[in-house]
């Protein structure tokens, strides 16, 4: 079982519930469960929407978005049924957050999605979770269980002549279906192709209807939200970045984990004094801030605070907000190549720029990194990377490419390194792997 | 599905599968989950195991196929009982995942994708797992096993031979 760890700079709101034994109803119902959807169903929906608003809560998932100005976007009036779908796909390397929500706090996840159904006006949400997560799955399938039988979920749920249901339902392995519209194809039993937009998903979304998808990190964060009030959940990040949030630091750190630290937590301190320093008193190459596809920054561009604009500001973005150290012997084409690999394997195939780019990126690479590279390949690296870039249905396109881009133009000494036909400097000594 | 009707698979795999088909809108919804859990029963995705899910689904076989075909955990021939799949992806790879990797392939004398003699174990490395910060990681069919060295690699072999009641060394082995 994944380890937790802690840190007296942690703010603990999502992760409050963690290594509690939440998953268990009664327990949940103890620390202070169920308490913000009664809360919500008294109070209707224009008040969860302000709450909501005022909590400046942006998605968990990586793009960022106002999650109340998202539910907002919502017609009031339908004739299709409207939808709350909660994307636990979670794939995108360097991220393992979600991991943890289902584990240790899966009613969260639950009464987070009734809350969006209130907002909205839905009567079914559903709860998607990537087909390698099928210990959460179950986790989350026993905790919808307990829900119904306690009156949470049904029909009539609290009692209150309001109906909500929750679908736990498994993927079967695919990146791709972590964009929203992918994800409702998935969902819809169809191979997770993204959809163009608009139309966008808050007015035709899955089975055509009105839909709402928010990340399960972003879900779970909502009952806290309403319980400590929207005003005081903004309070506790930075200006226009809500909250808190759950940082996976992974890589070359004493102490890798999921830490709950505010927003604008300051990347350095995150690195040298949350998570202990690089391993082995060894030095800080790269780091890369917010999942793979998020440019690399260099150790003189770390000393920021971790919020959407300010990461944004110096040129990368906090994505999922995994956050992944480099030491000083990695070799960072190496990095590069492992990274177009897991985009070349996951794209869909379905746009030509991204199904072509990451597969030459990735021969280029391979062939680069094996010691046969030419001079040109460099730049032709960049051109392949930037001419993927805004070409592509969904983001997995720039995804791929923007972190190709930084490797190069950041570390192009050490792509040149690579051309005196003896292959890798960092071979024998040191790699990626280096223990 | 009727009571009459001829299945492959367990009663209660059958039982599952009826209700995940009637808990969708939309019926087709039901179609990915059922064929990970017919797979997990009868061990892959087999002609058998397309045809009923396609009449269980009310598809035909072809749009069954084209959409098993996108989703990487679903496979088309037999693997081994117990599929090791070592995380290569980065977080783990900064952390010896291809170390590991090599002790699994020694340990079992197969090579990626392979199966061993015995039809115990299959070996795979496979992209991130969600277990990034516990690198490097692995998943043995469902289950998870964190913070590795490639020292962990007999013990963890050991223990799944154990479940699947064939001894240590196998006869033929």
């Amino acid at each position: 079982m994944p380890r937790l760890v802690s840190h007296p700079d942690e703010v603990k709101i999502v992760s409050r519930r963690f290594g509690k034994g939440a998953a268990n109803i009664d327990r949940y119902l103890e620390l202070g469960g169920y308490e913000s959807a009664w809360k919500c169903l008294q109070q209707g929906p224009e008040w969860i929407i302000s709450e909501m608003k005022a909590s400046n809560l942006r998605g968990r998932g990586g793009a960022g978005f106002p999650t109340g100005l998202k539910w907002s976007f919502v017609p009031k009036q339908s004739a299709k049924p409207k939808y709350v779908l909660v994307n636990g796909d979670e794939s995108e390397p360097g991220t393992c957050k979600d991991h943890l929500i289902f584990q240790h706090d899966p009613h969260a996840v639950i009464e987070g999605t009734i809350i969006a159904g209130l907002a909205i006006g839905a009567k079914l949400g559903f709860i998607y979770l990537r087909g390698e997560y099928r210990g959460l799955l179950e986790i989350m399938e026993k905790a919808v269980a307990e829900a119904y039988a306690r009156g949470f979920l049904g029909k009539n749920i609290f009692k209150s002549n309001t109906e909500f249901q929750i679908i736990a339902h498994t993927g079967a392995g695919a990146y791709e279906v972590g964009e929203e519209s992918a994800l409702m194809e998935s969902l819809e039993g169809k191979r997770g192709i993204p959809r163009i937009k608009p139309p966008f998903p808050a007015v035709v979304g899955l089975y055509g209807g009105p839909t709402v998808i928010n990340n399960a990190e972003t879900i779970a964060t909502v009952p806290h939200i309403i319980a400590m009030g929207g005003a005081a959940f903004a309070a506790a990040g930075s200006p226009g970045n809500g909250g808190t949030r759950l940082f996976s630091i992974s890589g070359h750190v004493e102490r890798p984990g999921v830490y709950e630290l505010p927003m604008g937590y300051n990347l350095k301190k995150m690195i040298y004094e949350v998570a202990g320093g690089v391993r082995g008193g060894r030095s800080l190459k790269a780091v890369v801030p917010g999942g793979s596809s998020t440019p690399v920054l260099l150790p003189e561009e770390i000393d920021i605070g971790m919020d959407f604009d300010q990461v944004g500001k110096v040129g990368s973005m906090l994505g999922s907000a995994a956050v992944i150290v480099i030491d000083d012997r990695t070799c960072m084409v190496e990095f590069a190549l492992r990274t177009i690999s897991f985009y070349q394997h996951e794209s869909c195939g379905w746009c030509i720029p991204c199904r072509e780019g990451t597969d030459w990126l990735k021969k280029t690479l391979t062939r680069f990194h094996a010691g046969f590279g030419e001079a040109r390949d460099i730049d032709n690296i960049l051109y392949l990377a930037e001419n993927m870039m805004g070409r592509t249905f969904c983001p997995l396109g720039d995804a791929a490419a923007m972190p190709m881009v930084a490797f190069v133009k950041k570390f192009r000494g050490e792509f040149e390194e690579h051309l005196s036909g003896k292959g890798c400097p960092f071979a024998g000594h040191a790699e990626l792997a280096a223990v | 599905m009727s009571d009459e009707t001829m299945t492959i698979f367990s009663p209660h795999l059958a039982a599952r599968l009826d209700a995940l088909a009637a808990r969708y809108p939309v019926r087709r919804s039901a179609l990915v989950p059922m064929l990970l859990y017919a797979q997990d029963e009868i061990g892959y995705v087999s002609q058998a195991v397309i045809a009923e899910v396609a009449e269980r689904i009310g598809i035909t076989e072809l749009e069954v196929r084209n959409v098993a075909s996108y989703y990487s955990m679903l496979h088309f021939k037999p693997v081994g009982r117990y599929k090791v799949q070592v995380c290569t992806s980065i977080s783990c790879a900064l952390r010896g995942a291809d170390e590991l990797y090599e002790r699994f392939q020694k340990e079992l004398g197969i090579g990626a994708e392979d199966v061993t003699t015995d039809g115990i174990f299959s070996l795979e490395k496979v992209e991130c797992i969600g277990e990034c910060a516990w690198a490097p990681a692995i998943q043995v069919n469902y289950d998870f096993h964190e913070e590795l060295s490639p020292a962990h690699v007999p013990g963890i072999l050991a223990s799944y031979r154990g479940k699947s009641g064939v001894g240590e060394k196998t006869p033929h082995a």
